[in-house]
């Protein structure tokens, strides 16, 4: 699909644009710091994925989509999404937080991230459980024929589930608008993709489905993009399904309790030299799009909204008990 | 009013709802071109056509969270498990997805959905195809459960289920399909939540729901002969429970006799004679039993098979024993 953006391919692109996949992504980073640190203070408990390393996927993905009419799904590893979809980081750590101003009233966790208005529809922390869902809410966009495409995300771990199989096949059958993302940082927890799967490029099971599939270059975020405006103007046009196979890289554990130690130093450090934020760093000082003090000073500022998202969720209030019996039924 | 069968209220309902409600779907295994492998959804792909009824390959946990999807972004679909012992492989969208939406998101989904489709025993079919899992729904809060056991209330809670903005499921049987009754021409709707006073009596209340009702009515018959005078409460609504109805009966006639198809461990009939044993206390005079399934996978063999059942015979004699007639 995309070739990789050149150094000198920049210039097809605005600055504006540029400085926003910039600033998303190091409000991500920066996010997950804070999250792990707040986790480290025991803030914040339970399950805890963070996005480290993976953010151009997120944000790459989500700048080709209008979410006026188009939906992001994906996994429990969520915050990132929720934070490229548009989400308040002040509501997104509230909810890490268990508050009160979380996004999800504090029930739903790490996990589960939703914003309706945003079109976030979670943050799903059962593997793969999500895929079958996402399919789902492109055949409403089919039924009602309103030209929006559903982003679906998973990882490499969900990829073997019998959900993936089941809703390729019926996306396919009945020709819905939904982009499955297979968001692939080589391990499913602490097993390596190798030792679990027949294949390593998930691109090919899409000709199972008749339908296409790529492999794109997740740690470059204007790769991310192109490939996924091309898809998505694909599936607007045709209104088909597409597989893709995003490879990426989690800098972090699988969540926080975990110390990966079933991967090297050397692998780490080969993919942090591919950094998405370095990678895109480097390319705007080059076609002379960026100046080193404007990135620090992007740099503070997504810093500084980390500190307002823990500054707001340590304001915020418990729920209280009883709020346990709200929202079970409509 | 018409007198008609199960399945032809089932179809009326879904019909009827179809027509209302544009939003309304169905979807799931032979409901189509087949239409229906119960032929509850007869006619309905020739009146409204594709996408308003898909037929969908045998793959119940995809296309059920597909409804799931659906549901959560405006739609109203009604899916269909051909058995529930099938529903099985979908679980995991119920419960995890269908039930939870709503509370952690923190009441920003909902997800008005019906599953439905044939539970509880049938015929020569052994221990994989004829199974009761009522209560593997009835569990789970998030979920709205109902099951009936004659045609109005089949259509009436059809209708209800689809309107509700909840997920809903559906208790039908399979060997009660063809079994027909009295339906008002005009429409009308059964609240889900109420219970039926199915037969009033004064001696002993015997609680069921779906087909065991018949058996139970059955009984009741017979003790009438025997000078006992029972009242047959149908539940009609599994979650929630008509705990109201329930505890009015038994206050009433002081002994009760839970009837349930499913096996007897952390069954929604054990769960219903723990409520009333808890909050009839004073009122009862014999302790409550309970009518269940034998605590065995079913067997092939038919005499067999109805040995493992609640029986007119099993509720007659336990009857008896709350009344210390024997």
């Amino acid at each position: 699909m995309a070739k990789t953006a050149e150094k000198n391919e920049l210039k097809g692109y605005s600055k504006e644009f540029l400085d926003h996949l910039m600033r998303e992504m190091l409000i991500i980073r920066r996010f997950e710091e804070k999250a792990a640190q707040m986790y480290g203070l025991k803030k914040i408990g339970g399950f805890c994925h963070l996005y480290n390393g993976q953010e151009a996927v997120a944000v790459g993905s989500v700048a080709a989509l209008d979410l006026s009419k188009d939906y992001v799904l994906t996994a429990y590893r969520d915050h990132g999404h929720a934070i490229a979809c548009g989400m308040d980081p002040n509501s997104v750590m509230a909810e890490l937080f268990g508050k009160e101003t979380g996004c999800s009233r504090g029930k739903g966790g790490s996990m589960h991230m939703f914003d309706t208005e945003k079109h976030m529809l979670g943050g799903n922390g059962i593997v793969g459980a999500q895929i079958p869902v996402a399919t789902g809410v492109a055949f409403a966009q089919m039924y009602r024929n309103d030209g929006g495409v559903t982003l679906c995300f998973f990882g490499d771990g969900a990829i073997h589930q019998g959900a993936f199989h089941e809703s390729l096949n019926l996306a396919s059958v009945w020709k819905l608008p939904v982009i499955y993302i297979v968001e692939n940082n080589h391990f499913g927890m602490g097993t390596a993709v190798k030792r679990v799967s027949a294949v390593e490029d998930f691109d090919v099971k899409a000709a199972g489905y008749n339908m296409e599939g790529s492999v794109v270059n997740g740690m470059d975020v204007l790769e991310v993009y192109e490939a996924l405006s091309k898809a998505a103007g694909a599936v607007r046009e045709k209104r088909v399904p597409l597989l893709l196979d995003v490879k990426t890289y989690r800098y972090k554990g699988h969540s926080m309790s975990d110390p990966a130690k079933y991967r090297t130093k050397e692998e780490l450090e080969s993919y942090k030299q591919q950094d998405p934020i370095l990678v895109l760093k480097s390319r705007m000082l080059d076609a002379g799009l960026l100046e080193d003090e404007e990135f620090q000073a992007l740099d503070e500022e997504a810093k500084k909204i980390a500190q307002q998202a823990v500054d707001f969720a340590e304001e915020s209030s418990e729920p209280p008990v009883s709020s346990m019996y709200e929202d079970v039924l409509a | 009013m018409a007198e008609i069968a199960i399945r032809e209220a089932l179809r009326q309902a879904l019909d009827e709802e179809m027509e209302r409600d544009e939003r309304v779907f169905i979807m799931g295994e032979e409901v189509g071109e087949y239409e229906g492998a119960y032929k509850v959804t007869r006619g309905l792909l020739d009146k409204y056509g594709v996408p308003r009824v898909m037929d969908t390959p045998i793959a119940e946990l995809g296309f059920t969270g597909v409804g799931v999807g659906a549901a959560l972004t405006g739609l109203r679909p009604v899916v269909e498990w051909m058995t529930f012992n099938f529903s099985l492989l979908a679980i995991d969208q119920v419960i995890n997805n269908a039930a939870k939406m709503r509370h952690m998101s923190g009441g920003q989904l909902k997800c008005p959905i019906v599953f439905r489709g044939p539970n509880g025993p049938a015929e020569y079919l052994s221990s994989q195809h004829s199974q009761a899992l009522q209560s593997f729904y009835a569990h789970i809060p998030g979920l709205k459960v109902v099951a009936f056991s004659n045609p109005y209330d089949a259509k009436g809670l059809l209708k209800s289920a689809i309107r509700d903005d909840n997920p809903v499921v559906v208790l039908e049987s399979e060997m009660t399909y063809g079994l027909t009754g009295e339906v008002p021409e005009e429409e009308y709707l059964v609240p889900i939540g109420k219970a039926r006073v199915m037969r009033e009596g004064a001696d002993a209340t015997l609680i069921s729901f779906s087909k065991p009702v018949h058996y139970c009515m059955r009984a009741a018959q017979e003790l009438e002969n025997e000078g006992v005078s029972v009242e047959v409460l149908d539940l009609r609504s599994l979650r929630p429970l008509d705990e109201v109805a329930m505890y009015a009966s038994v206050r009433k006639t002081n002994r009760a006799v839970v009837v349930d198809e499913a096996w007897p461990v952390a069954s929604v009939g054990s769960h219903v004679a723990w409520l009333i044993s808890k909050n009839c206390f004073d009122d009862l005079d014999a302790p409550v039993e309970l009518v269940s399934s034998e605590d065995v996978p079913m067997p092939y063999n038919h005499t067999m098979e109805l040995a493992v059942q609640p029986s007119s015979d099993k509720i007659v004699a336990a009857v008896k024993r709350a009344a210390y007639m024997d």
